[in-house]
């Protein structure tokens, strides 16, 4: 099997950056992978379709939703493109901010982006407009949150929808792996363990 | 018989082919060694669960290799693994389904207490929708301590259930269906 070529990963990801010069941003290298960010979220399914019918990223990798809680756009959402052609990766990312909270939809594209995105509704809480089915994909109908926001608990909240399921608070007992949403850096927000604090 | 103690046994000589018992204990006797599990295989301790039916541990020798699909045809519910809020109805359901007298084994920590998933999405112990008899501690539990939790659910199948009284042994409260909105249950 061929090996991803940086080099062509670079030279594509100038090429789309040519070829929608206004829609994005410029090119982040780091470590051989290439990273462009979608600057105008309503472009989002014009830059992939230029990505997938002149640049030949035929497959879509994965899509993946970062909640930057505390900041504004609040959510992030981030596609995971590569070629089977010449074997090359490119990430594209784009902001959403929390009002509106809605993407397009790349189903039409990629139909592997069907679960991704509604794995990303569910949990995140993003809609994808012109999804074909854009149901919960992990949590059952009726549940009122979504669960990945950092704004949630780890803990759960209680909730009850007869004959369907039920939910309840899981004992924490503040202990390892409580994360604090809005702390400044990643050490304050999530420690690998809350410190041992004695009780006397 | 002269001895202070009534006994209740057996002397071929003396009695012939006749043995005197009680219609609870030789029910009892009959259920202990064909307990028939309905496996609730939910996550990685089903794996040991099936060690545990095949041949290496063999379930079978104490009388309760035949695992049945079909929560009508069993009466010993193995909960092994991780039950979910969103599987945890399923359970009580399928639960509701078994045919009186029933048992339940609740297999390893997730199945106990949540075990590692202190976590929005799992229920914390499958006992908090349905009463369980035996905990098996462990993640996942050796096969070897599912036999010795079967072993002692047979004990207490033999020593304690009464007749045509339920399933449920030492008195063992059941959950109403309102308690079952995440309450623990004494
Ligand atoms: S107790 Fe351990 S082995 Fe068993 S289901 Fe839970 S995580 Fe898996």
């Amino acid at each position: 099997m061929t090996q991803p070529n940086p080099k062509t990963a670079r030279s594509l990801a100038e090429a789309l950056q040519k070829a929608c010069s206004d829609l994005v941003s410029e090119i982040v290298e780091f470590r051989g992978e290439c990273s462009l960010t979608i600057l105008d979220k309503s472009k989002v399914h014009e830059v992939c379709q230029v990505a997938r019918d002149t640049l030949h990223f035929d497959m879509l990798t994965d899509v993946s939703s970062v909640d930057h809680y505390g900041d504004d756009p609040r959510f992030e959402v981030v596609y995971e493109l590569y070629g089977m052609e010449h074997h090359a990766y490119l990430r594209l990312k784009v902001r959403v901010e929390e009002e509106s909270c809605e993407l397009p939809s790349v189903t039409s594209l990629w139909r592997t982006a069907d679960w991704h995105e509604r794995e990303i509704y569910d949990m995140m809480g993003i809609r994808f407009s012109g999804h074909p089915d854009l149901r919960r994909i992990l949590m059952w109908e009726g549940y009122p949150y979504f669960p990945l926001r950092k704004d949630f608990p780890l803990e759960g909240k209680p909730t009850d929808l007869p004959e369907t399921a039920f939910t309840d608070r899981a004992p924490l007992e503040g202990g390892p792996f409580v994360t604090t949403a809005g702390k400044q850096n990643v050490s304050q927000r999530e420690p690998r363990a809350k410190a041992f604090e004695p009780e006397d | 018989m002269t001895s202070s103690q009534t006994e209740v046994g057996y002397n071929t000589k003396i009695e012939g082919d006749v043995i005197v018992t009680k219609v609870d204990a030789v029910l009892n006797w009959f259920r202990k060694n064909s307990l028939w599990p309905m496996p609730m295989g939910l996550a990685c301790c089903a794996i040991e669960l099936m060690a545990a039916g095949s041949s290496r541990f063999d379930i079978a020798r104490f009388g309760a290799e035949v695992m049945r699909f079909s929560p009508r045809q069993s009466d010993l519910m193995i909960v092994a693994g991780t039950v979910t809020y969103k599987m945890a109805l399923a359970v009580r359901r399928i639960y509701d389904q078994m045919a009186e007298p029933k048992w339940v084994i609740a297999m390893g920590a997730c199945a106990s207490t949540g075990g590692m998933y202190r976590s929005y999405a799992v229920l914390q112990g499958v006992d908090r929708i349905i009463p369980v008899n035996v905990y098996v501690a462990g993640c996942p539990p050796r096969p070897e301590a599912l036999l010795d939790a079967l072993m002692k659910l047979q004990n207490n199948v033999v020593s304690k259930q009464p007749l045509f009284q339920g399933g449920i042994l030492n008195n063992h409260k059941r959950p109403q269906p309102d308690a079952m909105a995440g309450q623990r249950v004494s």
